[in-house]
This record gives structure tokens, C-alpha cells and sequence, in this order.
């Protein structure tokens, strides 16, 4: 049983379902980096096998599975996508040096109508200045449909954020987010691990949901990314009913954006 | 002798509304001078389309409008307020 000190809070929880990822800065110790730095240069890392549990992919002894067996990154996991969650792919992504070609735009595999979600990590090993990338995403356009490369006419969105961050950072996202990688202008190859989870159990209240009624939550659901240009009031609806998910509570809303939709009176008045 | 080569600027706007604001683009420069890719600026060309063709950029794309289909009217895809715009350029050949 996980210890609650590393599951997220439902603040967290709702800054995933507006934006899409959630961030965490040099969480994984500096020795480890270097050790998965290392095991990333040495093309040392097994792929395993869709489907099969991912603590049954990689050996507590491994670097890579010393990282995804920290408590922290446990917590993140349970919170998201619950205890025990099948490993889908990994892929360790780089950009070579003296790269000024960024990559384009897409969403990782199809178009997906699902609520449930997968979650991927994107794990930087080493520091990642913004001359070397590192990878581009879009916040909050995780609830987009559209297929993988589709998107790739786009060149530039308001508010995209390229991760730029010091070693041993984790972002975690929704598997629909739209990112790229980015340019390295740097002599060095540039590395980003990342790894793919599927749920095994409803995505229900995993998390720690002690402040599942803080005020702030309706103010960070309808937050606005600025490039969704008039569909920001959609993409409000989107998470309220992805948060509606999460929470079990198919009256939830923000706004009034559900409730008025959803008033269908049917009783007739009584002549007089 | 200079010869004509196509520079394309994508904008896509806030609403229909050829003054509202620019909220995504793309350039696509067949002079071959500019190499544009991804992520390459953090501020629009131009803030509107309107303001694109007041410095001599030619609109040559509308986007057309479609209501929703029945069943997708929350669901959210691609940009929808889509501009192409172009500027011939000289190139010494």
C-alpha cells in the first residue's frame, strides 16, 4: 500500500484534467540520472512486452526500474492510473546534435474517444536548456481528436511550452497531448525516456482526496490556454466531464456550462 | 533575372473575424531564404489577418464554416478559424 505522502492531491488532480500534464521538477536523485544517462547511451534498456504489468518489465536492480519504483513516481502512478498498471511502450528519444529541425507536431498513437487515459512519462536524465530542446507540448489539448500527425501543418500555438528543466525531471501527460521534439543546438545528443502506462482499475478517487472540495478547483478546471480561441467554453466541458469521471459525481459541473444543458423539464403544468 | 517564389503564413484567428486575434501559426518560405519548424517563436508574425494584409500579405484561403455534426457538438479537433495567406518574393536566380 502506497504511503498517502506520495499520492497527489485533487488540486494536482485538477491541473491535470485543464492542462494535461503535471510537472516535477529534479524529482529523480542525481545518481540515478547518471546511471539511466548512462544505460540510455549504452542502448541498455529491454523493451518489454505490451500489456504485461509494469513491475514485472524491469528489475528493481536497473536504473530505469530503480526510477519507477521511487515512491514519488509510485505515487504519481497510483494517483493517475492506480496500483499495478500495465506497461503499454517505451521509447528512449533523442535528437542529435546540431539539429535546428524541429520535430512536427502530432499526438501519440490514433485518435482516442476513451475517458479512461493512459498516462506517459517524460523523463529528462540530464539538464535540458532550451538550446537543446527539449521536448514542446501543448497544454491542454489532450482532449483533441485528432490522428497522431494530423496536427503537423501547426508550427507555433500560444502558450506552448517547451520543457526546459535541470536534470532528473518527470512531466507526466494525458496520452492525447500534442508535443514535439525540439532543435538541439547544442554538440550533444539530447535524450528524453519515455514511458507509456495503461490502467488496470476504474480511474476513481485514486488519489489523495482530502481537499476533493477545495474552492480552488472550479478556477483551475476553466482555465484558458489562449490558442483554443472561442472553444475554450468546449474544452471547459471536456474537463468537466472528465472530472465528473474521477470523481463519481455525474452532477458535478463549473460555471453552469453542464447544468444548463442538461435541464430537460418534463413535468406538465396543470391547465388552470 | 529575379524570379517569383511563394512565401505561405498560416494564421489561425480567435473567432472568424478577420480582426481577431491570431492564436497559432505557420510559415512555409519557398524563397528558401527562412527555414521556419516548430516552436520557433513565442509571439505571432502579425496580431490579426487584417494586419498581415496591411503589410502585403494576400489572403488566398477562407476557412468555410460547418455546424457541428449531430453527436460531435462538444467535441474539440483542429483549429477551425484557419487563414492562408501569401506573399510572392524575388529570388536571385
Amino acid at each position: 500500500m502506497i504511503d498517502k505522502q506520495y499520492l497527489l492531491d485533487s488540486k494536482q488532480m485538477a491541473h491535470f484534467v485543464a492542462d494535461g500534464y503535471l510537472r516535477f521538477d529534479e524529482l529523480v536523485p542525481t545518481a540515478l540520472n547518471g546511471a539511466v544517462h548512462a544505460e540510455m547511451e549504452d542502448h541498455g534498456i529491454g523493451r518489454g512486452t505490451a500489456g504485461v504489468p509494469l513491475s514485472e518489465i524491469w528489475s528493481p536492480s536497473s536504473p530505469i526500474g530503480s526510477v519507477f519504483r521511487l515512491p514519488e513516481v509510485q505515487g504519481i502512478i497510483h494517483s493517475l492510473v492506480g496500483p499495478d498498471p500495465l506497461y503499454d511502450h517505451h521509447a528512449v528519444h533523442t535528437v542529435r546534435a546540431d539539429n535546428d529541425r524541429g520535430q512536427h507536431w502530432h499526438a501519440d498513437a490514433i485518435i482516442d474517444t476513451r475517458m479512461h487515459f493512459d498516462i506517459q512519462f517524460f523523463y529528462f536524465a540530464h539538464d535540458t536548456p532550451r538550446e537543446m530542446g527539449g521536448t514542446m507540448i501543448l497544454p491542454g489539448s489532450q482532449y483533441r481528436r485528432v490522428c497522431e500527425s494530423d496536427v503537423a501543418r501547426y508550427h507555433n500555438f500560444l502558450e506552448q511550452l517547451p520543457i526546459v528543466c535541470k536534470a532528473g525531471t518527470v512531466f507526466v501527460v494525458h496520452h492525447g497531448i500534442w508535443h514535439c521534439a525540439q532543435p538541439n543546438l547544442t554538440d550533444r545528443m539530447r535524450y528524453m525516456f519515455k514511458l507509456r502506462l495503461n490502467p488496470t482499475v476504474r480511474q476513481m478517487c485514486l488519489w489523495n482526496t482530502d481537499d476533493i472540495d477545495d474552492p480552488s478547483i472550479p478556477g483551475i478546471l476553466s482555465k484558458n490556454h489562449k490558442w483554443y480561441g472561442n472553444d475554450v467554453r468546449l474544452e471547459i466541458v471536456n474537463r468537466i466531464k472528465l472530472w465528473r469521471f474521477l470523481v463519481g459525481d455525474d452532477k458535478f459541473d463549473v460555471g453552469y456550462w453542464m447544468g444548463r444543458l442538461e435541464n430537460l423539464p418534463e413535468n406538465v403544468l396543470e391547465a388552470a | 533575372m529575379p524570379q517569383l517564389r511563394q512565401k505561405i503564413l498560416v494564421l489561425y484567428l480567435h473567432t472568424p473575424d478577420l480582426n481577431s486575434n491570431v492564436v497559432a501559426w505557420s510559415m512555409y518560405d519557398g524563397t528558401g531564404n527562412t527555414n521556419p519548424t516548430t516552436g520557433d517563436s513565442d509571439k505571432p508574425p502579425y496580431n490579426t489577418v487584417v494586419e498581415a494584409m496591411q503589410h502585403g500579405w494576400r489572403v488566398v484561403q477562407f476557412p468555410q464554416q460547418f455546424p457541428a455534426y449531430p453527436g460531435m457538438e462538444y467535441s474539440t479537433s483542429y483549429l477551425r478559424f484557419e487563414y492562408i495567406l501569401e506573399k510572392m518574393e524575388e529570388i536571385d536566380d
